[in-house]
């Protein structure tokens, strides 16, 4: 343990060190504010370095290193992208910049898009009251304070508004154009009483990313989210979701990650309202020099919740899963369902899985059971398969997607879920 | 059918338990063999070391299938040959559909043979019709193999599985154990429906009851590894009447 005032200037050392050739972006008044205040949050925060406890088990130096590592682009062959052939309304970003000639036009029945730089320009915005608010609202109990950096510095990024059932899904897709390269995107997702939607995001957006997705949904409304995070190999990023729930507000996150030298996700979710539900879900497929960290915290702060968290990691080659998740029950969120299962399956001796699981209550009447698992393919399970005809990679493969298809059950939609799972299976395909 | 011959084998991991001690057996197409014998004789471990699993080494002696060497191949190789064993306790594979597990073995064994895989049409309509003799429900075939299933559940999935795999060689390991009369009775219709003359089976028992279901044409006594002694149905009734006691003293004499 070193000296908690040691720590504190390492992590200060660090946030000056990445600030120091960096001007906070222009824009209008209240994102000027909003990007100020995010700023005196890094600078008195500081930075993760190795030794906080909360990245204990993932070393944040390539995500707060002055100069980013550089990042080969990945040749997909023959593969076309995840969620090709769904109907959906498309905003491509190259490089974590919005490409207006690749994208959809922005508009689509029952949401209202724009672009952070359009309202970033206009001196008043719905979402004014929701930028770097729940990012802020995220720093407790925990710093997050590469969230704020993000706040304070991303000029990307889009505001969604969603007022209604739009027809079909808005998909943001992150494309590279060349190895180098850094990115910071920052999304705004507000889901109105009783409205629903499906945001979708794909793609490697950048050989080192930080993202930040603020949502809010109000009062019974459904917000779906899947996403995808590409396979290029020697990828660093973190990827923020804050999401606070109203009354009988519904939730569900479900996140695809697949190859990345360090890829965090980052799940901050409160449950304000009775009734509302939160399902945050993720497989990970992980080979050779993967490093994967899943940390989540659910806050029921309202009684009668429910809330699940799957995640389920299948690692091989030195590849290395974390999973950190907490359910916090405030006192006042009585009858609450929380359920949180993390699992790893090791393909070999060579993999490792590092898991956190935590529970905090303070109200007396509620059900919360939490799991965590690590093993490999069960050889009874892999013998009976065998004895009925399967070759052993063929019954390995079925065992593998079996293992995952708990995560995957948490998306909504049949025909996406299948989508990703077939995903799944050409990258095991080529492995197991 | 099924040769074997003065069969040796012992436990990988500790060589010093010697498991079968020259066991030899000739099943002919059409016929029936039942192995009966006390507990830790060695008959699971006959079924295992013919069906492939990992765990045991075979130190002397052959078993052929139709003239192959079975002990040479893998275990989904010797499924592919037609042979097939039911399991004494079929294992549970969350997150795998029953229907799809049958259909992905039927088709990788079709394949394995150079045989035309099913339509899921031709599959469905196939399995419908078995499970509906089985008694299977229909949404027992949706549930993940064996999950949630009861004792008996089980075992008429195991014979659903041979119902729809063909084998040529059926080895039913205590298939009888946790059935009750009426369970019992199913399995026993359901592999007595599968009795044909190119196809033959090898019931391992304790009891004789199943033998009074499904019946055999000859009845092996098995104890330490080795038949101690052949005949036919009648040898069974004796052991239900005097237990293993007098056969394994005249045995040892």
């Amino acid at each position: 343990m070193i000296p908690r005032a040691k720590l504190k200037s390492q992590k200060l050392e660090a946030a000056e060190a990445l600030l120091a050739a960096r001007a906070l972006p222009g824009g209008g008044a209240w994102i000027t504010r909003a990007r100020e205040a995010a700023h005196a949050r890094v600078m008195d925060m500081g930075l993760p370095v190795k030794r906080d406890e909360y990245w204990r088990y993932t070393d944040p130096r390539r995500l707060t290193d002055a100069e980013p590592q550089g990042a080969a682009l990945l040749d997909p062959q023959d593969e076309s992208p995840v969620f090709d052939g769904f109907d959906r309304v498309k905003l491509v970003f190259v490089d974590g910049v919005l490409n207006e000639a690749e994208s959809d036009p922005l508009a689509l029945e029952g949401v209202e898009i724009c672009t952070l730089a359009q309202a970033a320009a206009t001196d008043l915005h719905w979402a004014r009251d929701l930028y770097g608010t729940l990012e802020a609202r995220g720093q407790k109990p925990v710093e997050r304070s590469l969230a704020s950096l993000n706040t304070a510095y991303a000029t990307e990024g889009v505001l969604i508004r969603v007022t209604g059932r739009p027809a079909k899904p808005l998909s943001l897709i992150y494309h590279r154009s060349g190895e180098a390269g850094e990115a910071m995107v920052h999304h705004v997702i507000r889901v109105e009483p009783g409205a629903e939607a499906t945001v979708l995001e794909n793609g490697p957006m950048a050989a080192r990313f930080n993202q930040v997705m603020e949502v809010d949904v109000a009062q019974g409304g459904t917000l779906h989210h899947i996403r995808a995070q590409g396979r290029d190999h020697e990828r660093a990023g973190v990827a923020h979701l804050f999401a606070q729930l109203g009354e009988g507000a519904n939730l569900k996150s479900f996140t695809l990650t697949a190859n990345g030298a360090l890829i965090r996700n980052e799940a901050v979710i409160w449950l304000d309202g009775a009734r509302g539900s939160a399902h945050i879900a993720g497989a990970t497929v992980g080979d050779g020099a993967f490093h994967h960290d899943d940390t989540v915290f659910i806050n029921h702060a309202a009684p009668q919740c429910e809330s699940r968290q799957v995640f389920k990691k299948v690692l091989r080659h030195g590849a290395v899963g974390v999973f950190q998740g907490k359910i916090l029950v405030d006192q006042v969120a009585q009858l609450t369902d929380g359920y949180q299962i993390s699992q790893s399956l090791l393909l070999d001796e060579d993999a490792q899985f590092l898991a956190k699981p935590e529970l905090e209550i303070y109200a007396d009447d509620v059900k919360c059971s939490h799991g965590s698992t690590s093993g490999e393919i069960d050889p009874n399970q892999l013998f009976y398969l065998r004895a009925r005809g399967l070759r052993e990679d063929q019954a390995k493969l079925l065992l593998v997607l079996a293992f995952l298809a708990e995560a995957l059950e948490e998306i909504a939609d049949p025909a996406l879920a299948e989508d990703l799972r077939e995903r799944m299976e050409s990258w095991l395909k080529r492995r197991v | 059918m099924l040769e074997i011959n003065n069969l040796h084998c012992e436990l990988e991991d500790d060589t010093e338990v010697k498991i079968l001690k020259g066991l030899s057996l000739t099943v002919k197409p059409g016929e029936v063999h039942a192995i009966m014998g006390p507990n830790g004789s060695g008959k699971s471990t006959l079924s295992y070391v013919l069906s492939g699993r990992d765990g045991y080494e075979v130190t002397e002696g052959s078993a052929t299938l139709e003239g192959e060497d079975l002990l040479d191949m893998e275990p989904e190789e010797r499924a592919a040959a037609g042979l097939f064993l039911a399991f004494q306790y079929p294992v549970e594979i969350p997150g795998v559909g029953n229907m799809t597990f049958l259909r992905t073995a039927v088709n990788a064994q079709r394949k394995a043979r150079g045989e035309e895989e099913l339509s899921a049409g031709e599959f469905l309509k196939i399995i419908r019709a078995k499970a509906k003799e089985l008694q299977i429900e229909p949404e027992m075939l949706k549930r993940p193999v064996n999950v949630g299933f009861s004792g008996g559940e089980k075992k008429r999935n195991e014979i659903l599985q041979m119902a729809m795999l063909e084998p040529k060689m059926c080895i039913l390991d205590e298939t009888d154990s946790g059935l009750d009369v009426d369970a019992m009775k199913l399995v026993s219709d359901g592999v007595n429906a599968l009795r044909a003359s190119d196809r033959a089976f090898l019931v391992i028992t304790h009891y004789q009851r199943l033998l009074n279901h499904i019946k055999p044409d000859v009845v092996h006594i098995m104890s330490e590894g080795r038949i101690i002694k052949s005949g036919g149905p009648e040898l069974a009734l004796e052991v239900e009447e005097n237990g293993y006691g007098d056969l394994l003293a005249e045995a040892n004499a």
